[in-house]
């Protein structure tokens, strides 16, 4: 396995993107034009087709889940080539983990809010060099200097000469352009940072014809649906298929050779799925979770007595303590968060079929590069031969990257067991899906504040949760062994408030049931912990929050200074302190993948029943790309959040899961949904993401909009079971 | 057994079993892959089609139950409503994944045939079925604002 960097460490040095990235894009040949095209299209290279009409194409190493990539990726491209924007189309890339490699991540994937930033200067070099061959292939065509070349809209002119690029890339292949081409500079954009440009995606997916891996159908293909242990670790003992041979439809029933379940093969889904509830099986759970998860609960909360780990290499627990002994107030909180399905309206499935030399998916997933490796394992291929095309996923938020592959890993065991000749299409139901396990990890937090004379003068963070990385090939061993885990801390640990005497505590619990990144990942928890505390510290010191938060937050420390800046918009554009009259406020402020989000959540209440109506949100994510994709990227965030933080929960009753569809784990409706109003911070540093920043405020703003209306502090999500009533 | 019926205005001739939903015989044997399978139990929305211009869960809708009925896909809509829908879509680019995107806008002209100046409220009590996990409400609330303002003309 190729991908060395951890994400934490790709995520830090996104923080120096532009110099990495300058690195990263030394001369290797990758601008290398295709030779021999007569009519085209011809690949000028491996990011930028141009078709014989003239229209481009932009071929797109990132997945889109809805995130926008395909229409940032196009932009970063058509602004050095001046392409006119409506002829530029978008292609997948094939899997290539060398040629498409994540440039922060060392292979081929989409994840960590990344796309934009390591993509910016990458895909504006190869839009540069096309349109540097096209404009000395019209010079040579037309006997003027290049110099004399303007381009426009698509248009390559030059005196009375006038050629759109199709015309050009005949010759245009032939040449060999220069390595390193000059870049547009920022006055000179045209497209980036501009609105007004429609996304990419768009048509497709408002007429129906935009293709999911659930839309792909091959002939002679076989639907199958997993029966899997109705307990994490469970294993198969046996089963019987006789009933499911009445079943119109049914082909056959076998036992995966990892145990985990029994592959349910029919000729079309829903003879699949009547299939699979005819099939009875015996399981051996002596290995399984069967626990509730109220055990589970309690067993991380214990966990926090006595922290296993020491997250900050320089702390003193015992000099943390003996601060809190010296202070003259001791805020605590006790919190805890519950499982979290990611439940993406799509629910899990590809296909995979054979191939001359080995097998192609067809898939909507975040790494390409671990289903090549985990298919090929299993297939005994080589990684090479494992094709993986890309289609469209209906949303992630992080479950379509697993480090095992895991519903990848199915549709290839299912695959395998007929013989690795007939097409498979594994289907999962949205049951499958919330019992699927890759959770948002369960997490418990202690978390003790001393004051001394209104300033904070100690912090004990004590926190227990399984990781996400450690034991996976994602982080090398000894970051394992450290027992801290990068996604499990993130938030807290590199906190830039100014917190004398923080100590960073962690445990880590035992249970079979798989966890995962969920949008936002460690942040998810870690920002509300860290701003419900601060929030009540600041109360405590009988000092206005957003105040309090600049006090913290002063210096010229560049990761202050634009938190600060965040904070400060978004409380003047919200009217912090002035709420519609009977409406009530919360502030919150979290910097996560490079990205600075604060939010200020306004709710009103009625009969005991809180309405969030309005959440004001301000971002500093460098260069903004695509300003529309950024406002709808927070306005998702904060719905995705918002529905979570309300209400949703995944429970578990002696190891099994309670929650089996949408009317038990609720998404958030448009009847909830407040209106959202995004200011963007004007920039000039590297592009960071937005995929997943705008989630982590959300939540203790509310929280703390709802303290401030009713008095209630809710520290064990989600709100509900704090008795909050949402109207 | 086998159902006739009218799939975007072309006579079809269906061989499934009883108990078969409407969802899975358009995208698994007609092809028609735009109606989207997200929950299965009606609650989501994704699965929305017209049958006989009402609007339906295709995923609770038996085959048996539609012989001589007439279905319209997200493939197959047009007139005023739906051009103006999708118009106010595309103007306001609310789609993100897209995978809930045909049930809405199938439920958004469902709404505006039966009431062409719709409210905000009348709009999350029309739409509070249909679920986007990427939360593009906000935009659907406006575009159906939107394609109001185009059918008035």
């Amino acid at each position: 396995m190729v991908i060395e960097t951890s994400r934490r460490s790709f995520l830090k040095s996104a923080a120096a993107t532009g110099a990495a990235l300058v690195i990263g894009l030394r001369p290797n040949g990758r601008l290398a034009v295709a030779a021999g095209v007569a009519d085209g299209p011809a690949e000028l290279n491996a990011f930028v087709r141009i078709l014989a009409d003239g229209s481009v194409q932009v071929i797109v190493k990132h997945f889109e889940m809805g995130q926008g990539t395909t229409t940032g990726l196009a932009t970063l491209v058509a602004e050095e080539l001046d392409a006119d924007w409506s002829r530029v189309a978008t292609d997948f890339a094939p899997a290539d983990k060398e040629r498409y490699k994540n440039l922060l991540l060392g292979a081929q994937g989409t994840g960590g809010s990344t796309a934009i930033a390591n993509s910016f200067t990458q895909y504006r070099k190869a839009g540069a060099a096309a349109r540097e061959v096209l404009v000395r292939a019209a010079a040579e065509t037309w006997g003027v200097p290049a110099s004399e070349i303007t381009v426009e809209n698509g248009l390559l002119k030059s005196g009375n000469h006038q050629a759109h690029f199709g015309e050009m890339i005949a010759k245009a292949a032939t040449l060999t352009p220069s390595q390193d081409p000059v870049l547009k500079t920022p006055d000179r954009f045209r497209l980036i940072g501009k609105d007004g440009l429609p996304r990419k995606d768009t048509p497709a997916k408002i007429n129906g014809t935009a293709i999911f891996a659930l839309d792909v159908k091959i002939p002679g293909m076989v639907y199958a649906a997993i029966l899997r242990s109705p307990r994490f670790g469970g294993k198969l003992k046996t089963f019987d298929a006789s009933a499911a041979k009445s079943v119109k439809g049914f082909v056959d029933a076998k036992a995966l050779p990892t145990l985990e379940g029994i592959a349910v093969y029919a000729k079309n889904t829903w003879a699949a799925l009547k299939s699979r509830e005819a099939i009875t099986a015996e399981w051996d759970f002596g290995e399984a979770e069967n626990r509730s998860s109220d055990e589970i609960i309690a067993d991380h909360v214990s966990l926090l007595d006595k922290p296993q780990h020491q997250a900050m290499k320089d702390a003193d627990p015992a000099k943390t303590e003996a601060a809190l002994k010296m202070a003259d107030q001791v805020v605590e909180g006790d919190f805890v968060f519950p499982f979290l399905a990611h439940a993406p309206m799509e629910p899990l499935n590809c296909v995979i079929e054979p191939t001359e030399k080995g097998v192609r998916f067809h898939d909507g997933c975040q790494f390409p590069t671990v289903v090549q490796n985990v298919a090929a394992a299993i297939l005994k291929l080589d990684p090479a031969n494992v094709e993986v095309r890309t289609v469209y996923a209906g949303g992630s938020f992080g479950r379509r990257a697993t480090p095992v592959a895991d519903y990848q890993s199915q549709a290839a065991m299912a695959f395998a067991l007929l013989g690795g000749k007939t097409p498979v299409k594994l289907v999962w139901t949205r049951e499958d899906d919330l019992h699927g396990g890759f959770y948002r990890p369960l997490v418990a937090h202690r978390v003790r504040v001393g004051l001394k004379d209104g300033r904070i003068v100690g912090w004990d963070h004590r926190m227990a949760g399984r990781p996400i990385l450690l034991g996976t090939f994602m982080v090398p061993e000894e970051v394992t062994k450290s027992g801290i885990d990068p996604t499990t801390v993130e938030g807290v640990q590199d906190t830039h408030y100014a917190l004398p005497g923080l100590s960073v505590g962690v445990s880590i619990p035992k249970t079979p049931i798989p966890v995962l990144w969920w949008r936002s990942v460690g942040h998810t928890h870690t920002a509300y912990v860290m701003e419900t505390m601060i929030d009540m510290v600041a109360k405590a010191a009988k000092v206005d929050p957003v105040e309090f938060r600049l006090s913290l937050l002063a210096g010229e420390d560049k990761n202050k200074k634009r938190l600060a800046g965040v904070l400060k918009l978004v409380a003047e554009k919200a009217g912090w302190g002035k709420p519609k009259a009977g409406n009530f406020q919360g502030i919150a402020v979290h910097k996560s993948f490079e990205t600075y989000v604060a939010e200020v959540v306004e709710i009103s209440v009625k009969d005991g029943a809180i309405k969030v109506e309005k959440v004001t949100c301000a971002v500093d994510c460098g260069v903004p790309v695509n300003p529309d994709v950024i406002r709808a990227q927070m306005e998702g965030g904060i719905g995705y959040g918002l529905g979570a933080i309300m209400r949703n929960e995944i429970t578990l009753t002696k190891g099994e899961v309670d929650q089996h569809n949408f009317p038990d784990y609720e998404p958030l409706r448009i009847t909830e949904m407040p209106q959202v109003e995004v200011h963007i911070v004007p920039s000039t540093e590297p592009p960071t993401g937005v995929g997943e920043p705008g989630v982590p405020p959300l939540g203790p703003a509310l929280a703390s909009a709802i303290h401030a209306a009713t008095g209630t502090r809710v520290l064990h999500l989600p709100l509900v079971r704090g008795g909050v009533k949402f109207a | 057994m086998a159902i006739n019926l009218n799939v975007n205005g072309r006579p079809v001739t269906v061989d499934a079993e009883p108990g078969t939903p409407l969802l899975w015989v358009i995208r698994d044997e007609l092809d028609l892959t735009g109606t989207k399978f997200g929950c299965g139990v009606a609650a989501c929305g994704a699965c929305t089609v017209f049958v006989n211009d009402e609007a339906v869960r295709s995923c609770q809708t038996m085959i048996e139950d539609l012989e001589g009925a007439n279905v319209t896909t997200i493939e197959g809509i047009g007139g005023a409503a739906a051009k103006a829908v999708q118009a106010a879509w595309a103007k306001l680019d609310v789609v993100q994944c897209g995978y809930c995107q045909s049930g809405q806008i199938m439920s958004a002209i469902s709404l505006l045939k039966s009431n062409p100046k719709p409210t905000d409220d009348d709009i999350n009590t029309a739409m509070s079925g249909n679920a986007c996990r990427c939360a593009t409400y906000q935009r659907i609330r406006a575009a159906i604002h939107h394609a109001a303002k185009i059918m008035e003309g």
